[in-house]
């Protein structure tokens, strides 16, 4: 059940959007598409929604097949990420917009509406129009508004690329807490790693229209799949013939069975870290290597600019092939 | 990435306090600047229009408006303009949607000749529609002294309003939040109805008043294609530049007067109209 997606190709003229995309999204789940800008994760989405049609293969939201069922007819709820706010009506309005068209009775609505305010926090800003709201608040109410019509799935389109960081990191835990109160099959499109592996129980990795990668947020951050998943979903760099992450690098001032070795040619402290570059004595890897310590450690270790280092992989740390 | 620090929404928000009258000095001149301008060409014109139909009393008024002529050129030029407004409201919301919405070769060229009924001098106008649909007409079309030469010549110079009006809130209006629409259960029609229209409706509105006030004032452009019969083409204004050429500056200026008044209920009208269909959505 929740959705299954096979064989989905979409072009936009001779631009390959989406490239043979099978997909199993789970019910009751919160995932994330997670990829680079213009890699095909929204289309993919509005596909899902019926916003956009593919030009071969299917779509099955909760076991019913809605390749050719029309946007208006799925029961999707859609949350984009300019709030497509509906600018003459109050926040009630917007919210019970999907009910009146459903002409459900007044009462029913009017309490579906209130129960809505309280979930999203909007209690006190009913009456008020969407211009007068705050950005956040705004994306509170388009979700409110989404959720009304009870929808089988719930789809965000970043949902929070439009705010500030503080506000994007607030909506982010509490979507995640919204979400397991109503446990609604929810799919969410970002480019943030950190929003996707934060939030989602699953993540799906889509670069250049194809998937690269499924899992759990622990599986693609410690097996990615490939070079592009490991890189894609933190800073990685080059150790010997390996990828390593730079936190995952153990460093040295004492000679001892090295991976590499060479002099800290670059402090930078960036609050509780000190981000390391160590150029290599080995003329055959002149690459800087990115190493991060935390400032406990490099005190504990006596670390200074300049001092000449051995690094290796930590222990347990499996480093990806090169 | 998601770690930089930016001041919380709020922080930077500011609220304008200000009493209705408090002016300051450069705003104080301008108010006064725009004030004298207003009223040496709006208002003291126009209550000079007012004052002369009134000198010559109140059964002048109102011989001039019963007399036979004058109340059918009135009833000619406000019906006339009426469906005009209306013929405009439904087709300039449709061709603004169409410029605004699609795609298509030549679109820029439409752009540009949109406007040339307003740019035109009425009288050229005139003329075009006099070669096109008078008595040598080359497609066979000829309303020469017909009521439907008043309608084509008011059609021809109005279409521009509702256009130009509808246009800009168009584009300004997120295609995204007729999607919303749509996932939310919404056919075409109730979008339309319910999203759509009433947040074009106040541009509609003013294009509508627009090319209301320019079709009960219209002179040029029609002159020459109605004939200016009486009792059958001859439009308002006509009526006020006989009664002018006769030395009867009172009956003319009553006419005006009843335009004035007519424009003015016009306006208010379309103005309850909008904020009853924005307040119904």
């Amino acid at each position: 059940m929740g959705i299954e997606i096979r064989g989905i190709n979409k072009f936009f003229g001779d631009f390959v959007a989406l490239e043979d995309i099978n997909l199993s999204i789970p019910s009751g789940q919160l995932t994330a598409l997670l990829g680079p800008s213009g890699g095909g994760k929204s289309t993919l989405l509005r596909i899902i929604a019926g916003l956009e049609s593919s030009d071969s293969g299917t779509v099955e939201i909760e076991g019913v097949d809605t390749t050719n069922v029309p946007a208006q007819k799925r029961n999707v709820g859609f949350v984009f990420q300019h709030y497509a706010a509906f600018k003459h009506m109050t926040v009630a309005k917007n919210i019970a917009f999907g009910l009146e068209i459903r002409k459900r009775p007044k009462q029913e609505v009017k309490d579906r509406v209130q129960e809505l305010l309280k979930l999203v926090h909007l209690e006190q800003w009913s009456d008020r129009l969407p211009s007068q709201l705050s950005g956040g608040q705004r994306q509170r109410m388009a979700l409110a508004r989404a959720l009304a019509i009870e929808p089988s799935v719930l789809l965000l389109d970043e949902p929070f690329g439009a705010l500030d960081a503080k506000v994007r990191k607030e909506l982010r835990d509490w979507l995640r807490r919204l979400h397991d109160e109503v446990h609604v099959t929810t799919v969410f499109v970002t480019h943030d790693q950190e929003e996707a592996l934060e939030v989602s129980d699953s993540l799906v990795v889509i670069n250049e229209g194809r998937i690269e990668q499924i899992g759990s947020p622990d599986d693609l951050y410690d097996r990615p799949a490939s070079d592009f998943v490991l890189s894609f979903l933190g800073p990685v760099t080059r150790l010997g013939d390996h990828l390593i992450r730079p936190h995952d690098i153990e460093i040295s001032r004492y000679e001892q069975a090295a991976t590499a070795t060479g002099k800290i040619s670059r402090w930078t402290r960036v609050g509780f870290e000190i981000r390391l570059e160590v150029t290599p004595d080995d003329t055959l890897h002149p690459d800087p290597i990115q190493v991060v310590v935390t400032r406990a450690e490099a005190t504990a270790l006596g670390l200074h600019d300049g001092d000449q280092v051995w690094l290796r992989p930590q222990a347990g740390v499996e480093p990806v092939r090169g | 990435m998601t770690t930089e620090i930016q001041p919380a929404p709020g922080a930077t928000r500011k609220r304008r306090v200000r009493s209705a009258t408090s002016l300051t000095r450069s705003s104080g001149i301008g108010l006064g600047l725009a004030v004298t301008w207003f009223s040496l060409l709006v208002l003291i014109p126009l209550a000079l229009v007012v004052i002369q139909s009134a000198d010559g009393g109140w059964q002048t008024f109102r011989d001039t408006l019963t007399n036979s002529q004058t109340a059918a050129a009135l009833r000619l030029t406000v019906t006339q303009a009426l469906i005009v407004t209306l013929v405009n409201v439904v087709f300039g919301t449709l061709i603004a949607w169409v410029l605004v919405r699609d795609h298509f070769w030549g679109k820029r060229i439409l752009e540009v000749i949109i406007d040339i009924p307003f740019a035109l001098p009425t009288i050229v106008a005139g003329l075009v529609l006099l070669s096109l649909y008078g008595p040598d007409s080359p497609i066979g079309i000829n309303v020469a002294n017909t009521e439907r030469s008043v309608f084509l010549a008011l059609l021809f110079v109005t279409l521009p309003f509702v256009v130009r009006t509808v246009e800009p809130v168009l584009l300004e209006l997120d295609p995204e939040v007729e999607e919303a629409a749509a996932s939310l259960g919404a056919s075409r029609f109730t979008t339309l109805r319910r999203i759509l229209l009433p947040a074009l409706a106040p541009a509609i509105t003013a294009g509508a008043a627009l090319s209301f006030a320019r079709g009960i004032s219209e002179y040029g452009s029609l002159v020459l294609l109605s004939g200016n019969l009486p009792n059958k083409t001859e439009v308002a204004s006509v009526r006020i530049l006989t009664y002018i050429e006769n030395g009867n500056e009172a009956a003319a200026a009553s006419v005006a007067v009843l335009l004035l008044g007519v424009a003015l209920i016009a306006i208010i009208l379309l103005q309850v109209l909008t904020s009853v269909v924005s307040k119904r959505a």
